[in-house]
């Protein structure tokens, strides 16, 4: 058995880590938190030049070719660092949608722009409150011309392009549903940015009004390949969860040595040490689910499903859990604006939600484990 | 990132799974099976007789103990072959439930500190399941602070005479031999002041005495000593010196990896799943698979946090703290999750008889039962000091008796 990640992909999030500890330091996270910048241009570059972007787009579109294992370990990094860029829409819902069901032109025209730093992309879905289902898809398709309103959007303000769920049937089933691709450069849409959890990744709303969309995937097949790429994404935000809630862990852990209370360090009261045993707990059981959900990815295994919203859950759980107490750890100064815990809970509340919220892979979970003890 | 043996692990698999298939008692399979939370039921045979049967046979074919020498009774199997052997063996692992203390615990501690005549006197036996062995550390007075222990050994002439109690001790009843940890000074702090012996259970002036649990089983038992003899040739380590020798026993305890802990969630996933509620089926219910999911993902994780473990083995590295969780999990989950059950099936769940209504009483069973699963080899609280002390290196607590010689230290409880 090797249930873990190899050499060379623990050298690359070494590597990660080294890079993001460099360019993305809780100060520079903070332009982006205190809205001076709506997200990291440079450190997005940065990414690009690293091969980071693309790391597994093939090469024939412009990326490394590596694969989904050494996305996960960059995931992870990302997490930790908190990077204020768009990664996750671009690299885990925009791009791994077009791997799935792209066509080669449309591989051609939007992969190697991705992997370039060229390109932000994203997923339209959402239209307001609900977790993912087809029949909550009002925004309608005819005849390549979409009208709508998307909300929120992830990154939709910065984004050059998205891929968007529409209605094109109304016989009630997931076929009813298809996917396209739109050019937000091209016109026929409004953006507006929406204030939100988490400042360092920015929502918006975008309205379509008579917009050219050309389709991405076969008509009607929108909800079968939108799920698969939600399982992925799950996995991939799993990972940036997980790297989360360790160095959520860390920070409470290093301020209970360092803060002195009743004349010593407040990690010698069980109270507090419980607390962080606890954490380590949540992050340790999240961090073994999330390889299994990297291990079903990366081979495309029939398990992806259930593996994905196994590691969802418990990495979403995790994560809260890890920031929220990091913040009880830090006492009073936990909850200013100056330290950096409060980060942490804005990110691992706006991702508790932003693939739909934990009722939504309870749901997967659950129908899933029961097609397989069925079998 | 795959699930396979290596060429050389499937060989072995091979060869252990051959063995087991042509020895294992298949006659127990089905009733083994059946058996959760670590008590083996089995209508028509004795778990001590089966279990030394099974455990002859395995050291007849070389695979008892095996990972200790070989001229130990073993087979130096390496660490990854223990787990490839467990898995392998499976059901029938429980029918050696009476030599785990003995195989985990007690021989590990002969192996590191006996003499060689010792050595090759008992731990062949052990392995054999000839000698049956408990361990004899927690009193009503030392519980997770064990160091407070209070029973006496005093050195008389080449003998050490030894009065005192000890209590939850597995199995002292068919035991044959007792790994006992004594105070031999008081003057000293109570760390120093230990010893480390083993003693034949049927010495004179040892008396065995069953604990009626709170679940109203017994499987424990108090041991009491008065003027017990034991030759000093049967002391582990140097007089004063048995704290250290304890944390071996210990520690063994703590490292067994690959072995499955209960978590009650098939049990739970498959009642929920024939459940009909007033609106239908309970798993069909949101609160229901709410609860559910999020303890399949605890189920799952601590699956996938011991394949980790088990790949680090695999490669021949120290597995890493990580494996220090699975009791705490899966203790805490039993208990919640037996409790949600007997409250899905409403009034019903307070019987505890073979009801229809509660599936024979599984979950209150898991209920009454759950409780020793957060205290027995480690409380809850003790397993989040040992996390936060040495995995996430937080400062040890406040020892206001540490210092102190044992004699002067105030006591009170039970």
């Amino acid at each position: 058995m090797n249930f873990d990640f190899s050499d060379d992909q623990k050298q690359l999030r070494d590597q990660a880590r080294k890079f993001l500890t460099e360019k993305c330091s809780p100060k520079a996270v903070r332009i982006v938190l205190d809205g001076k910048a709506p997200y990291d241009k440079e450190l997005w570059k940065g990414l690009a030049e690293m091969g980071f972007l693309g790391v597994a787009i093939p090469e024939e579109f412009g990326g490394a070719g590596a694969g989904h294992l050494e996305l996960c370990v960059i995931a992870e990094e990302m997490g930790r660092a908190n990077a204020p860029v768009p990664f996750s829409s671009t690299v885990y819902l925009a791009a791994e949608a077009l791997m799935i069901a792209g066509s080669d032109a449309q591989k051609k025209k939007w992969l190697p722009a991705i992997a370039s730093g060229e390109t932000i992309g994203t997923l339209a879905l959402f239209e307001g409150k609900g977790n993912p289902s087809p029949k909550n898809v009002k925004l309608t398709a005819a005849n390549g011309v979409l009208n709508g309103v998307k909300k929120p959007v992830a990154d939709g303000a910065i984004a050059d392009f998205t891929v968007v769920a529409a209605r094109t049937g109304s016989s009630g089933r997931e076929g009813d549903i298809s996917l396209f691709l739109v050019d937000l450069k091209a016109g026929g849409v409004e953006v507006k940015s929406l204030t939100n959890l988490d400042p360092t990744r920015g929502q918006a709303e975008i309205t379509f009004k008579d917009c050219k969309a050309e389709l991405l995937g076969a008509a009607g097949e929108g909800w079968s390949i939108l799920t698969q790429v939600l399982d992925r994404a799950a996995v991939l935000c799993a990972f940036e969860q997980v790297g989360g809630s360790d160095r959520a862990l860390e920070m409470g852990r290093d301020y209970a040595l360092d803060r002195i209370a009743f004349g010593r360090q407040i990690g010698s009261f069980q109270a507090v040490k419980h607390m962080l045993a606890d954490m380590y707990v949540s992050a340790t059981l999240a961090r073994s689910n999330s390889y299994y959900g990297a291990w079903a990815l990366s081979t495309n295994a029939g398990e992806l499903p259930e593996a994905a919203a196994a590691a969802r859950i418990s990495a979403t759980q995790a994560f809260q859990h890890c920031a929220k107490n990091n913040i009880q750890v830090h006492g009073g100064m936990g909850f200013t604006w100056e330290f950096d815990c409060h980060m942490y809970y804005r990110r691992a509340n706006a991702m508790a939600l932003g693939l739909g919220s934990l009722t939504y892979w309870e749901d997967q979970l659950i129908d899933h484990m029961r097609k397989k003890n069925a079998a | 990132m795959n699930f396979d043996d290596t060429p050389q692990e499937a060989a072995f698999r091979e060869t252990a799974r051959k063995w087991v298939e042509a020895n294992a008692p298949k006659e127990l399979h089905a009733e083994l099976s059946k058996s959760s939370l670590g008590r083996i039921r089995l209508a028509n045979h004795d778990i001590v007789d089966v279990g030394k049967a099974w455990q002859k046979k395995k050291f007849e074919g070389n695979w008892a103990c095996l990972h200790w020498p070989k001229e130990y009774g073993g087979r130096d199997a390496t660490p990854i072959e223990k787990v490839i052997w467990q898995q392998e063996e499976g059901v029938y692992g429980k029918l050696t439930q009476p030599f785990q203390i003995g195989e985990g615990m007690c021989g590990p501690t002969v192996m590191a500190w006996g003499s060689e005549d010792a050595k090759r006197l008992h731990l062949p036996k052990l392995a054999a399941g000839e000698e049956i062995w408990c361990q004899l550390f927690s009193e009503p007075s030392a519980g997770s602070d064990v160091a407070g222990l209070r029973t006496r050994a005093e050195k008389k002439g080449e003998n050490w005479v030894v009065n005192g109690q000890k209590i939850w001790t597995s199995g002292a009843h068919y035991s044959d031999f007792g790994l006992l940890i004594a105070r031999t000074d008081p003057n000293v702090p109570k760390h120093k002041g230990l010893t480390m012996f083993f003693l034949d259970m049927r010495s004179p002036g040892v008396e065995v005495r069953p604990i009626k649990q709170a679940n109203g089983m017994q499987e424990f038992n108090e041991v009491y000593f008065t003027d017990v003899v034991i030759p000093d040739s049967q002391r582990l380590g140097a007089v004063g010196e048995g704290w250290s020798v304890s944390l071996t026993t210990l520690m063994n305890e703590r490292m067994s990896i690959g072995s499955r802990l209960a978590t009650g969630v098939p049990e739970l996933f498959d009642f929920c799943a024939n459940l009909m509620l007033e609106d239908g089926l309970a798993i069909d219910d949101p609160a229901v698979r709410s609860k559910l999911a999020s303890w399949a993902v605890k189920s799952s994780g601590l699956k996938y946090t011991s394949y980790r473990a088990i790949s680090a083995l695999s490669k021949g590295e120290r597995p890493g703290p990580e494996n220090s969780i699975g009791k705490l999990v899966s203790g805490m989950m039993l208990q919640d999750i037996a409790t949600y059950a007997m409250d899905l099936q409403g009034a019903a769940g307070a019987l505890t008889g073979t009801d229809e209504e509660t599936v024979q009483g599984q979950f209150q069973q898991m209920l009454l039962s759950s409780p020793s699963m957060r205290i027995a080899g480690g409380t809850d609280e003790i397993l989040r000091n040992i996390i936060a002390e040495r995995v996430l290196g937080l400062p040890g607590d406040i020892r206001v008796d540490k210092d102190v010689p044992y004699n002067k230290i105030p006591t009170k409880g039970r």
